[in-house]
Order: structure tokens, then C-alpha cells, then sequence
């Protein structure tokens, strides 16, 4: 196991975010992390990144308890992340930003390596062409692109992909889903949240459904599709929507 | 890529060091005084910018840093009787050493509370000096005139201390091109972004920027040491003037913040302006009002600073302006 979460517990004053959240990622899996809006899963990795300390539970990585170390000592174990909405270092140019990856993540290479580092990873993704540009003159697709090449720079053992479909039409998914896969091929476990479900589908080896906070199913992607529960989570009773039907 | 490969390294320091060797060559009073107080502003802004450029922490309180650490540099030369150059090191790493300590409680804080803390600073460090006995109080300190004569008259110990200052104003421009190209800088500009992403990046965004903070604070403690020796004599209200702290922003602002050759451009050009307009009838009391004005039309029109337009513009350039 490279990852094990076990009891995460996390409120925000009266807002219980997550409750006895528990589950195992295996090395070189995709696990899909699903659920409705607010159900927490942003919130999830906030935790098992260290930007905020859980009330409860443990975040072991490779067999070390990081449970509240600060976001930096966790990059540093090899945890890289993507967020959801793009964060990029505008007034730095592509490379730099992936070179802040790769410097100060799992294997803190110097600057000459970092660049070489970022050249790849920028082919990689595809950004070859836009490596002396500023970051904040890129489009939304490249800048997505972007979030993942600094994440890859970091070398990282394990991945964290917080939506990175979201917003890109059909065909840039198609291209992101075959990135995500080579990456998986080179090694690296990823743990991503998604709202494209198809997409979610064809690229995880394992679901997990989060509801209010709490896991409520677990399993291949067809098991979790067909699972009473997460229909109920995401459209309601379906018991209801087919006595809708009937009538 | 090593920094010093690149062309742009070089520039500022090439023209500060060829600067100074003109002023020592001409051996002219007036004109090592003007390039004194220039190329302290050089010092100061270079120094500043290291905090407010590559890390983009805006404080008002360099002037802190100037002031204590020339304060206790001074009192170490005039009352314990060091010699200048061990004096001016001791008064700036007293500053370095109280950033430190101060990066602990007001680094925590961002934007707009950082900058409102640092303008309290200045006032508590001047309060604190003006009561302060072994700092002389609210009279503060001098030198005894007897004690140029260790130095070889007081014209030669004007001239040693010019010497000196031009050193470190050298320093200061190598230091903040050695930050500007290395892993470390890189840290500090991916903070300057957007700490929160740099800090999930592997960042150790509370120890990089305490140490931007303590290198940005070092120098200022060296160059205010020297130019109390020069005056003679130190008083809390010359030590920590806030005007300083914010012509020294204006200065980076005009030049180009979080480039090496932008804020001492700025500090030459600003100290220009400033001398011609302290010199016209028209407009002698009015050269801080015109600062102001200075500062509004960079933020509105120019907020990369003059380097940073001409980076933009030419990108050509980029190679020699860094």
C-alpha cells in the first residue's frame, strides 16, 4: 500500500466536511474519487496534503505517518498535487514554473537538472512549444496542462488530480486521458477527483464515492455505478424516479 | 544555466564598480558626496527589493533595519571604540538577527496586514531609540573628533568610508543577482505567485522568506553605520525617517521590482529628480508630494517598473536586463 487514509475526520466549526473517511490506494493504481458537489473531496486532499491538519485520523504515506505535516514536508515525501481551479505562477515563465516542481519536490534537484526535468515533462504534456512563455499568458486547456507538468516535475510517487477535465471539450479530454495514462505507465499512482463521469470510468482501476463526507461505496467502476447508494446520492431516490416513470 | 553566464549579471555591477572608480580617480568632495547619498539609496532599494521584489512582501519598515543596525554600529565605533568596518558588519547583523525575529511574528501575516505591521515597527524602534540611555536618548550620539585621526584625518576617513560604502552597495547588487538566479530566488518569486501553490509545490515558504527578510535587513544595518560615521553623529529622528522607507519603494517601483538593475536605475534616476527638484524655487517643499505622485502614476501606468516595461517590450532584452 502506498497510501493508507484511516478514520479522517475533518469540521469546520459546525460543519462536520469529513467523517471516518478510510480507504487504501495501492502502488501504481488510478482511483477515481467521485461524489456530488460539497461532499468533501477537495476537502479530502487538503488533508492528505497537509494544508489543513485532520481533527482525527492518519494519512500514512509509504509507510510514514504524515498526518499534519505542513503542505511542504509532504510535497517533499512525494505527493504532488493539481488543483481544480488553475493556479499558475503568472509572472513566471512555463519552465520556471515547472522548475519550482521539480526543485522543491520529491528530489529537490538543482536548477540545471530542474530544467532538463521541465524540458521533458513539458514535452510530455505537450507544452514543448510554450516553455519560454509566461505562465499567464496561457489558455485554460494549456494552463490545466500546466497544473499537471509542475505536479510531474516534483517526480512525485503518488498524484493528486483534483479536476483537471473540467472545462476542456471532448477532444482535449480524450488528449488529457492519454496523458494521465502514460503517466500511470511511468510509474506514478494517481488519485484523482472527477466530475466527467465517462472519463472517470474508463481511466480508474477502483471508485470511491464520497456522500456528505462519508464513504459510502467502494469497487470496480461498475460495481459503484450500479450501487443503490451512490444513484440515490447523485439523482435521488431511484426507487422514486422509476415510480415517476411509471406513472 | 549559471547566473554569471548570462550577460545581464554583470551590467549593474559593472557600472556601479566603474561608477565609483571615476569618483575615486576625480578625488572631488562634492562630487563623493552625491554619489555617496546616491549610491546608499542604491544599497537601500537593491536591499529592499530582495524582500519586495523576488518575494513580494511590500514593508515599510526598511528604514528599521538602516537605523538600529547603524545605531548599534555606531555606538559600537563611537563608544566602545571599534574600527569602522567590524562596526558596520556588527550593526548589520543586528539587523539581519531582529529581522529574524520579527520575520517570526509578522511574516505570518499577508498583503496589506504585513505592510501596516512593518509601518509600526517604525514607529516602536524610534520610540525604543529615543529612551534608550546607552543610545544616548533623544540626543543620540557622536563622534569624537579625535577619533578620525585613527583613520588618517577626517578628509581620509570620508574617503574609507566612501570606499567602504561603494563595496557593499557591490555587494548588495551581487547578492541580489546571485538570489535572482538561483533555486533559492525561485522559491521566493513561486511565493511571491502564490504562496499557498508554492507551499504544496515543496516550498518551505516560512524559512525562505525569513531568510529573504534577514538578507534584505543585513545590509541596510552596514550602510546606516556608515553614513552616521560620516555624519559625526546620530539622532532617532535621522535614524528612522518612514520617508526613507517609502521613497526607497518608490525607487524599486520605478526601476522595476524583482529585477537586479531596476531598483538601483530607479534610486539613481529618483535621487537625480530629487536633487533638481530640492534645487528649483518652484518646487523645494513639495519633492515628497511629488514621490507621491510618482508612486500613483508607476501603479497605474508602468507597475513593472521601467525595466520590466522595457523586458516586456523588447523581450530581447532579457538577457541583459535581469
Amino acid at each position: 500500500m502506498i497510501l493508507q487514509v484511516r478514520n479522517i475526520t475533518k469540521r469546520f466549526g459546525g460543519l462536520q466536511a469529513l467523517t471516518d473517511v478510510t480507504f487504501d490506494l495501492k502502488e501504481g493504481e488510478i482511483l477515481g474519487l467521485i461524489g456530488p458537489n460539497g461532499a468533501g473531496k477537495t476537502t479530502l486532499f487538503n488533508v492528505l496534503n497537509g494544508v489543513f491538519p485532520p481533527n482525527r485520523g492518519q494519512v500514512i504515506f509509504r509507510g510514514e505517518d504524515i498526518t499534519g505535516l505542513p503542505p511542504y514536508e509532504v510535497a517533499r515525501r512525494g505527493i504532488a498535487r493539481a488543483y481544480q481551479v488553475v493556479r499558475p505562477l503568472n509572472e513566471l515563465t512555463v519552465r520556471e514554473n515547472v522548475m519550482v516542481g521539480a526543485c522543491y519536490g520529491r528530489e529537490a534537484l538543482s536548477l540545471a537538472q530542474a530544467a532538463r526535468v521541465a524540458d521533458e515533462v513539458l514535452a510530455t504534456v505537450g507544452l514543448a512549444g510554450r516553455a519560454e512563455q509566461l505562465a499567464g499568458s496561457l489558455n485554460v486547456a494549456q494552463k490545466k496542462r500546466l497544473e499537471m507538468a509542475r505536479a510531474l516535475g516534483s517526480r512525485p510517487y503518488l498524484l493528486l488530480l483534483d479536476e483537471v477535465l473540467a472545462g476542456l471539450n471532448p477532444s482535449e479530454i480524450a488528449a488529457m486521458l492519454d496523458t494521465i495514462r502514460a503517466i500511470r505507465e511511468s510509474g506514478v499512482t494517481i488519485l484523482m477527483i472527477e466530475h466527467v463521469m465517462q472519463a472517470v470510468m474508463s481511466v480508474s482501476d477502483r471508485v470511491i464515492v464520497l456522500d456528505y463526507g462519508q464513504l459510502i461505496a467502494e469497487g470496480s467502476p461498475e460495481e459503484v455505478v450500479n450501487n443503490p447508494q451512490v444513484i440515490e446520492a447523485y439523482l435521488g431516490d431511484p426507487q422514486m424516479t422509476a415510480r415517476l416513470l411509471a406513472e | 544555466m549559471r547566473p554569471w553566464s548570462r550577460p545581464g549579471f554583470w551590467l549593474p555591477l559593472g557600472a556601479v564598480f566603474v561608477w565609483g572608480l571615476v569618483v575615486l580617480l576625480l578625488r572631488e568632495d562634492t562630487l563623493r558626496e552625491t554619489t555617496f547619498t546616491v549610491m546608499m539609496f542604491v544599497g537601500m532599494a537593491s536591499s529592499l527589493n530582495i524582500l519586495l521584489g523576488y518575494t513580494g512582501y511590500v514593508s515599510f519598515g526598511h528604514i528599521v533595519f538602516f537605523g538600529l543596525g547603524g545605531y548599534f554600529g555606531f555606538y559600537l565605533l563611537s563608544q566602545q571604540g571599534l574600527w569602522l568596518l567590524p562596526a558596520a558588519v556588527a550593526g548589520g547583523l543586528l539587523s539581519g538577527l531582529l529581522a529574524g525575529l520579527l520575520g517570526l511574528a509578522v511574516l505570518r501575516l499577508r498583503g496589506a496586514y504585513f505592510a501596516l505591521a512593518t509601518i509600526g515597527i517604525n514607529e516602536a524602534a524610534r520610540a525604543f531609540v529615543s529612551n534608550f540611555g546607552p543610545f544616548g536618548g533623544a540626543t543620540g550620539l557622536f563622534v569624537n573628533f579625535q577619533a578620525y585621526q585613527a583613520y588618517g584625518g577626517a578628509g581620509a576617513a570620508l574617503w574609507t568610508t566612501f570606499i567602504y560604502l561603494w563595496l557593499v552597495t557591490l555587494a548588495v547588487l551581487l547578492v541580489s543577482a546571485l538570489v535572482q538566479g538561483s533555486r533559492f530566488g525561485l522559491g521566493l518569486m513561486a511565493i511571491r505567485e502564490d504562496e499557498d501553490a508554492a507551499m504544496v509545490m515543496g516550498v518551505a515558504a516560512p524559512r525562505a522568506k525569513t531568510i529573504a527578510f534577514m538578507l534584505s535587513a543585513f545590509f541596510p544595518g552596514i550602510i546606516g553605520t556608515l553614513y552616521f560615521f560620516k555624519n559625526g553623529n546620530v539622532e532617532p529622528g535621522d535614524a528612522f525617517q518612514l520617508h526613507m522607507s517609502i521613497e526607497a519603494l518608490v525607487m524599486i517601483m520605478l526601476g522595476g521590482q524583482g529585477t537586479v538593475v531596476g531598483p538601483a536605475l530607479g534610486a539613481v534616476v529618483y535621487q537625480g529628480l530629487r536633487g533638481y527638484l530640492l534645487t528649483s524655487p518652484l518646487f523645494k517643499s513639495l519633492h515628497l508630494a511629488m514621490a507621491g505622485i510618482f508612486l500613483l502614476l508607476i501603479v497605474l501606468f508602468v507597475p513593472a517598473g521601467a525595466v520590466g516595461w522595457l523586458r516586456h517590450r523588447f523581450p530581447r532584452l532579457r538577457k541583459v536586463l535581469t
